[in-house]
């Protein structure tokens, strides 16, 4: 027998390894979790949705099964989080938004369905901005979710509760969404591996749109192993998504171990100039480029061949963004009207169809979600969609061909993964434009459609900085074992994970121990 | 809202001063098995909402699946119609709110659609008209509105609506023309020949059931007038709710007549939808497009895009099957027919019919004596269209072998048919179960004969005198007697042994 705090201290790798070698059981796993949830996740605030009784049942019928001796894979009974963005057949689903209250799916997302059939155990839906809107996750209609590094602090966005859950102990490991950044930054921020895949590679279908062309789904987890095996479990084709590539994913939980050996050397790295090089630094916090210019270092000292790269329509990436991703909300969102789910405002008989419609909106939608429908709105109207939409596809291209070039000199891209370390609560609620900053180094990979990785380098101001590492399309293999060598030298050094540190932290910063 | 009826120019008036331009938008639902983006069946008539599923009601998360075999028809319409194919092709989204559209918005196709720049060339009174097909595009249905309460069935005044999603995602191509002009007295029954050509075509290709009382062709007329002369054309109308070819005609004809007295009273057209209405053969206001709606088109990102293989669209090409203008062309050499014989087939929507009656055994002159004569007149009395009555190609091919054969002759012919649309089965069935057979020489048929001569001395004398015309009056009341049952030949061949041959 092993203690609850034990238990939820073990990254999932070796929580799995226990499952399967019959030392622990999938109920005394989830009972853990679920545990120190109703603990701590009053202060923490990751969860939006908690089915105790649903996850206990669900672990006692995998323990069953494994007790029946039944073949059952590596991820049986292993608790996740899902971002509450998945749809998941009768769980209540959001998307952190008032207007999909009490709306239960009637089908499972395709990821979700994946991770049911690998005999996983959903603990809960963790919170997020509404329809993914944001970098703090303060976006959210229901409630704050806090960093467990620092209880004032934001856990990133949009994917804080998958975050925040996982690096304070609250799941093992969750999924989470990355439209600009929303995997990575998070992340980052929280001292967690969060891995964007690339665009295609995972399905998209059960997952509630913000941006179509630029939503992936990915893992966000206490280990570059742990990542590489939850994104096994949810990728790969998937004909109900039209946009799913048909290919075989790489094996990308093989390249995390074998990365992890640190050898690199062959292995071209390109540091982007304009992500806080030279020239480019306005915005970004001397910690984080402290810690990343270390990282550079250990890569080198591992035997990468480093160099700087340009790429200079990365500085357009914001801006075509934020009329790419805010053009297809518009549209996107306009299925929540009040007729078939969610809420409906104002049916009273005396208001007509438009203005149900209209009051539904008006309240259903939080000031985020409405400013990025009025961005998108204008920005397709006629007149305006050659100027805005049309110019913003034209930089998506121009930065898409600065990624080719610069694939043709090295094998990955490196930048920090975020200008700052987790901004207090509050801090940029009243300033858009500071808040999108926090996007700034995410978002090319994104518009690109390339897979990207977070992975701590260090902490700074005892808060989490991160490392981004950027691959080719379908080479997501690439990020992996560079994240593992860099998470393996890092460990070593200081003796202890990353996350290990988070308790004597937090209560420096004045959260629970 | 009663509106005061429309004041209108006599048609032929119309023409002294203004020259129409009609344009036509036509929507044909696919006969695919499933629907658009899903794999939802397409049946028509099911139970409200039981074809349905998280894709077609635009449930939050769902994403669309484009149908292959939808596409493939798109593409051999606009082969039909001589369209270029496009190599590269995308939907888009058009972007509006209304309950029945469950995503809040449709998937269509705008600027990249699959097809474009083709022709139909219609026939009207001996002269050609060429129609020039802007495009042909695919997108797909939405659900259908039904407004409880109200007098109107429209949504204002209703006490609450209920959509049904069945309808939602199936298949729909839309087939745009250019502006015809030119065509003058004669642009009401060019629209009409147009929709009709259109829907030979595509019932030719088996892309779709084609049926306008189900909604499966569907009509937007476009008419406009200017004066003759001008060099500019006039605002246009656009008239939907156009459910019959006949009301596609008179659509035309009715907006001619009203335009040209809004103009002539110095007036202005209002670019606006009107509504056809099949009862009073008139048009009314639906919403002014004036103030254009902006549907914010912009390509479909969770669909990819269409890039047809040059092959296959070649191979589509050769395998299309014979298209009605060559069909026809074919069937005229075959049946000895001459143009004029040939469009009143067509106009009165018999030529398939027919055809299928000539395929059953008949010979096409006894398939079109029955389809234009006997039973045109039947459906006419009825109200509904040749093709709605209950009576198939082969039972017609039936009925005239059983003439053919001399079983029955065309009085009792008419009869069998009577029971045949009745419902009471095949011809052979209603002759045997009605008791129509023809009769034979039979004891009865010799009385009658012989009942006739002795009631009629006087005319026997007659025909014994040379005169043998009067036999025929013999022959009547023999007919008589037998209440038509009797074959008149083997009558005739009776009294002839009896009173001229003794």
């Amino acid at each position: 027998m092993v203690s609850s705090s034990e238990i939820t201290d073990l990254d999932a790798a070796e929580l799995g390894r226990r499952l399967g070698a019959g030392e622990v059981s999938s109920v005394e796993a989830t009972r853990a979790y679920l545990d120190r949830i109703e603990a701590e996740d009053g202060a923490v605030g990751a969860y939006l949705h908690v089915d105790g009784e649903a996850a206990l049942e669900r672990a006692a019928a995998v323990d069953a099964a494994r007790a029946a001796g039944e073949e059952l894979g590596p991820l049986a009974g292993l608790p996740v989080a899902l971002k509450d963005v998945f749809v998941t057949e009768g769980v209540p689903t959001t998307s952190g938004s008032r207007i999909l209250e009490g709306w239960r799916p009637p089908y499972d997302a395709t990821v979700t369905r994946r991770l049911k059939d690998a005999g996983t155990v959903l603990l809960g839906k963790t919170n997020m901005d509404e329809f993914a809107m944001g970098s703090s996750t303060e976006n959210s209609a229901y409630r704050v979710t806090r960093n467990p590094w620092d209880l004032s602090r934001i856990p990133g966005g949009s994917s804080g509760g998958s975050s925040a859950a996982v690096a304070g102990g609250l799941a093992p490991w969750a999924l989470g969404t990355d439209t600009g950044g929303s995997i990575r930054q998070p992340a980052a921020v929280t001292g967690l591996v969060g891995h964007k895949p690339t665009y295609g590679s995972v399905s998209r279908y059960g997952l509630i749109a913000f941006s179509s062309s630029l939503d992936q789904a990915g893992p966000m987890a206490r280990t570059v192993l742990d990542a590489a095996v939850l994104h096994e479990a949810i990728g790969g084709h998937d004909p109900r998504d039209s946009t799913s590539i048909d290919a075989p994913l790489p094996p990308l939980a093989e390249c995390a171990r074998r990365g992890a050996a640190g050898d690199l050397s062959g292995l071209r790295v390109g540091v982007v100039r304009e992500l806080g090089g030279e020239g480019h630094t306005t915005g970004y916090e001397e910690g984080v480029l402290a810690r990343f210019a270390e990282a550079v270092q250990l890569i080198e000292g591992m035997g990468a061949e480093v160099r700087e790269i340009s790429c200079p329509s990365f500085d357009l990436a914001l801006a075509a963004y934020y009329l790419i991703a805010p053009s297809e909300a518009s549209s996107n969102l306009a299925r929540f009207e009040g007729m078939r789910f969610g809420i409906r405002v104002s049916d009273d008989g005396r208001h007509d169809l438009d203005e149900v419609m209209a009051l539904t909106r008006a309240q259903g939608f939080g000031p985020e979600v409405k400013r990025r429908i009025i961005l998108g709105t204008y920005a397709l109207s006629a007149g305006y969609y050659d100027a805005y939409y049309g110019q913003a596809q034209k930089v998506r291209t121009l930065i898409t061909r600065d990624f080719t070039t610069a694939f043709d000199d090295v094998d990955v891209l490196i930048s920090p993964t975020t200008p700052s370390v987790a901004f207090p609560l509050g801090s940029r609620v009243d300033d858009p434009l500071a808040m999108y900053a926090a996007d700034l180094c995410t978002l090319p990979a994104s518009l690109a459609g390339l897979p990207a990785t977070s992975v701590p380098c260090g902490l700074s101001e005892g808060l989490p900085v991160g490392l981004q590492i950027m691959a080719p399309a379908l080479a997501d293999d690439r990020c992996y074992s560079l994240a593992a060598a860099v998470e393996a030298a890092l460990d070593s050094a200081r003796g202890h994970r990353l996350l290990d540190e988070l308790p004597t932290r937090a209560a420096a910063a004045g959260g629970p121990a | 809202m009663t509106a005061t009826p429309d004041r209108l120019v006599e048609f032929d008036e119309v023409l002294t001063r203004y020259e129409p331009v009609i344009g036509l938008e036509t929507h044909v639902e696919l006969g695919t098995a499933s629907k658009m983006f899903c794999g939802c069946s397409t049946t028509f008539g099911a139970d409200p909402n039981t074809q349905t599923c998280p894709v077609c009601l635009g449930l939050p998360g769902s994403l669309p699946v484009a149908n292959a075999a939808a596409i493939e028809h798109t593409i051999r319409i606009g082969l039909a119609l001589g369209c270029r194919i496009a190599t590269w092709s995308r939907f888009a989204r058009k972007n509006y709110f209304y309950p029945d559209i469950p995503k809040g918005f449709q998937t269509s196709q705008y600027d990249e659609p699959l097809c474009t720049a083709g022709h139909l060339d219609v026939e009207v009174d001996g002269q050609t008209y060429r129609v020039e097909i802007e495009r042909v595009h695919l997108e797909e249905d939405t659900g259908k509105n039904l407004h409880v309460g109200g007098a109107t069935g429209r949504i204002h005044g209703a006490d609450y609506s209920l959509v049904d999603f069945n309808r939602a995602g199936i298949p729909l191509v839309e087939i745009v023309t250019r502006p015809i002009p030119g065509a003058g007295a004669k642009a009401p029954e060019v629209a009409r020949a147009y929709v009709t050509e259109l829907r030979e075509i595509v019932q030719a290709l088996g892309a779709s059931d084609v049926r306008m009382e189900q909604g499966s062709l569907r009509c937007d007329v476009n008419t406009s007038l200017a004066p003759i002369g001008s060099l500019e054309w006039g605002t246009r109308t656009e008239t939907k709710n156009v459910n019959s070819l006949r009301s596609v005609e008179r659509s035309v004809r009715y907006e001619m007549r009203r335009q040209a007295a809004v103009l002539d009273d110095g007036g202005r057209v209002l670019q606006e939808t009107r509504h056809f209405h099949e009862d009073t053969g008139s048009t009314s206001p639906g919403r002014s497009k004036e103030e254009a709606t902006d549907y914010r088109y912009f390509p479909e990102p969770d669909l990819v895009p269409l890039a047809p293989d040059a092959e296959w669209v070649e191979k589509l090409a050769t395998d299309l099957p014979e298209l009605p203008a060559a069909r026809r062309t074919r069937l005229m050499e075959e049946w000895g027919l001459s143009a004029t014989e040939m469009a009143w087939l067509v106009n009165a929507d018999a030529l398939g019919l027919v055809a299928g009656t000539v395929a059953a055994g008949a010979s096409p002159a006894d398939a079109r004596k029955w389809w234009l004569g006997e039973l045109a007149r039947r459906a006419n009395d009825a109200g509904v269209e040749l093709t709605q009555l209950a009576v198939t190609p082969a039972q017609v091919a039936e009925l005239a072998a059983l003439i053919d054969a001399g079983t029955i002759n065309d009085q009792l012919a008419r009869q069998a048919l009577d029971g045949v649309l009745a419902g009471e089965g095949g011809p052979k069935q209603v002759v045997e179960a009605r008791g129509l057979a023809v009769m034979g020489e039979s004891d009865e048929l010799v009385a009658a004969v012989e009942a006739a001569i002795a009631g009629a001395p006087d005319v026997v004398e007659k025909v014994r005198g040379g005169k043998v015309q009067a036999l025929g009056a013999l022959v009547g009341a023999v007919m008589k007697t037998t209440r038509g049952k009797a074959d008149a030949a083997t009558v005739k061949r009776m009294l002839e042994e009896r009173v001229v041959g003794s």
